[in-house]
């Protein structure tokens, strides 16, 4: 005879609203363990199947993953921020301030997506250099490796447009440090070397395109603050697309041949 | 966690249509296959929480800087950009901002982009191993390494007008900026420029000509190339700091 548990876990189970979204038992078995990863968008990111070596903690230390890990992290943190920031030079320190006093748990809110966006710097650098050590981007990995990269970059543009957003001292002179160097490019910045081929001046070069001003200013905190929170994400996100499918494409992580 | 040895797993799971890849020596060679869910699954998952709970912590004990509104009448002293963009800003003591500030992030990111298309050779391939890539992986550390002593010096030592400060001496005493700095002749310095990049890329075929059979014409001089433009980031970091010297090539339109 079934107990009172059996027979309600029976009910749920069996309802057509449970079948609806679960398409399988979690009985544990071989077929179940693949019907888990295939019958499930977010991990049919994976096979259904890793070589043993695959698991190893110590070849990849997850830092690939949980740099995309802590990607999704600034993403929700960076939603939530959005509700209480207005990325005009007026009002954007008055909401710094808003939200470390009077939104609960705002400053830790904060807090989380800078420290979030300085480790995640930290273990994409670090995913590199394993991705090297182990000779990971050879061939046939070769352009993922080169999306790699991209997607480096990508992270620390996402990281220095955010930069400018709390529009304090350490913003603003931060930000206008980095984009001086703008206007020192060759050929289309209106200091850089050969300026003059062109006709780059300080209302046409490269750094009035980044900043919409010859200064940081509200132009500037709107651009990045776009950039910040739509541009660079889709480029990333697309760029993520591609760097994960290709891992598959490319034979799954490198193993020892 | 019951993680079984799961060989015949993607026969078991999915029943084989006629035909399949069954026999196909990829899947004969994963003898020590194991399935993701569980067994890399719950790794993930507690790779996720321990960062969560890292990073929580960190976010609940130390607040994130906030100073005093934007004010651009009011330069800070001195104006650091962003930890990781410091290195670049460490270098613009020893180059102009051109070079510092675009052609080496390009070369940078254009040089780890090539790596691939350089070294395409297959041996220690999946594995972690120093003796059997020293040339590659002895590179490519010096420039990680590089990237991060420069951050390091850039944020924890520079002061005021971007003096070096240690972390004992303090910021109200202040240092001059003034220096004696002299620079290369053209007459001088073209030669050497020439001499450094020609005999950078004459000396290692003649010494190690496997090197030059092995990678082929454009590898190698890409290769050689890179790792040049590489070290010649410290030399002119030392030339400066032993031998005041501020630029090594003077020419009417850029200087180096």
């Amino acid at each position: 005879m079934m107990s009172q548990n059996q027979r309600l876990r029976q009910a749920i189970t069996t309802s057509q609203l449970y079948r609806s979204i679960f398409r399988h038992d979690y009985v544990d078995s071989l077929r179940n363990r693949a019907l888990e990863v295939t019958s499930n968008i977010f991990l049919h990111l994976h096979p259904v199947t890793i070589p043993r070596h695959a698991l190893s903690v110590r070849f990849t230390f997850c830092l690939g993953g949980l740099t995309f890990f802590l990607f999704l992290v600034e993403t929700i943190t960076g939603l939530l921020l959005m509700f209480y920031y207005r990325p005009v030079p007026d009002y954007a320190y008055i909401d710094m301030k808003t939200l470390e006093y009077a939104a609960q748990f705002g400053v830790v809110l904060r807090n989380l997506h800078r420290w979030g966006a300085h480790l995640m710097v930290v273990t994409v650098m670090l995913h590199m250099l394993r991705v090297f050590l182990t000779g990971s981007y050879r061939p046939p990995r070769e352009f993922n490796w080169v999306v790699g990269v991209s997607l480096l970059v990508m992270t620390l543009l996402l990281s220095f447009t955010g930069y400018l957003l709390p529009w304090d001292q350490l913003a603003f002179w931060a930000v206008t440090v980095g984009t001086n160097m703008a206007a020192a490019t060759p050929f289309i910045g209106a200091e850089g070397p050969f300026h003059e081929v062109l006709g780059a001046q300080p209302l046409n070069d490269v750094r009035f395109l980044l900043l919409g001003d010859m200064k940081v200013g509200s132009n500037a905190l709107l651009r990045f603050y776009v950039l910040h929170c739509v541009g660079l994400p889709l480029f990333a996100i697309v760029a993520m697309m591609v760097h994960f499918w290709r891992v598959r494409k490319d034979g799954g992580i490198s193993r020892p041949l | 966690m019951d993680s079984t040895e799961v060989a015949s797993a993607p026969e078991a799971a999915k029943a084989p249509p006629a035909g399949s890849r069954a026999g196909a020596p990829e899947r004969s060679a994963s003898s020590a296959a194991a399935t993701v869910f569980p067994d890399l699954v719950y790794k993930e998952f507690l790779a996720a929480l321990l960062v969560s709970i890292l990073l929580l912590v960190w976010a609940l004990a130390i607040n994130a800087p906030l100073l005093p509104e934007a004010n651009p009448g009011k330069t800070e002293n001195p104006a650091k950009a962003p930890w990781y963009f410091v290195g670049l800003q460490e270098l613009l003591v020893y180059f102009d901002p051109w070079i510092a500030g675009v052609g080496i992030p390009t070369l940078i990111i254009v040089g780890l982009m090539a790596i691939p298309y350089i070294d395409t050779s297959h041996n220690a391939t999946g594995r972690y191993t120093l003796g059997e890539r020293r040339l590659a992986i002895g590179h490519f550390l010096f420039g990680f390494a590089l990237w991060w002593v420069l951050i390091v010096i850039g944020e924890f030592l520079r002061g005021p007008n971007w003096q070096i400060y240690w972390p004992w001496q303090s910021w109200l005493v202040p240092k001059s900026a003034e220096e004696k700095l002299w620079s290369f002749p053209w007459w001088l310095g073209l030669p050497l420029l020439a001499a450094y990049f020609g005999i950078g890329l004459w000396l290692p075929r003649r010494r190690w000509p496997w090197l030059y059979e092995r990678l082929g014409k454009s590898r190698y001089a890409s290769a050689i190339l890179f790792t040049l433009l590489l070290y010649s980031v410290p030399i002119k970091i030392f030339l400066r700091l032993l031998l005041r010297v501020k630029y090594v090539l003077v020419t009417p339109w850029f200087n180096i």
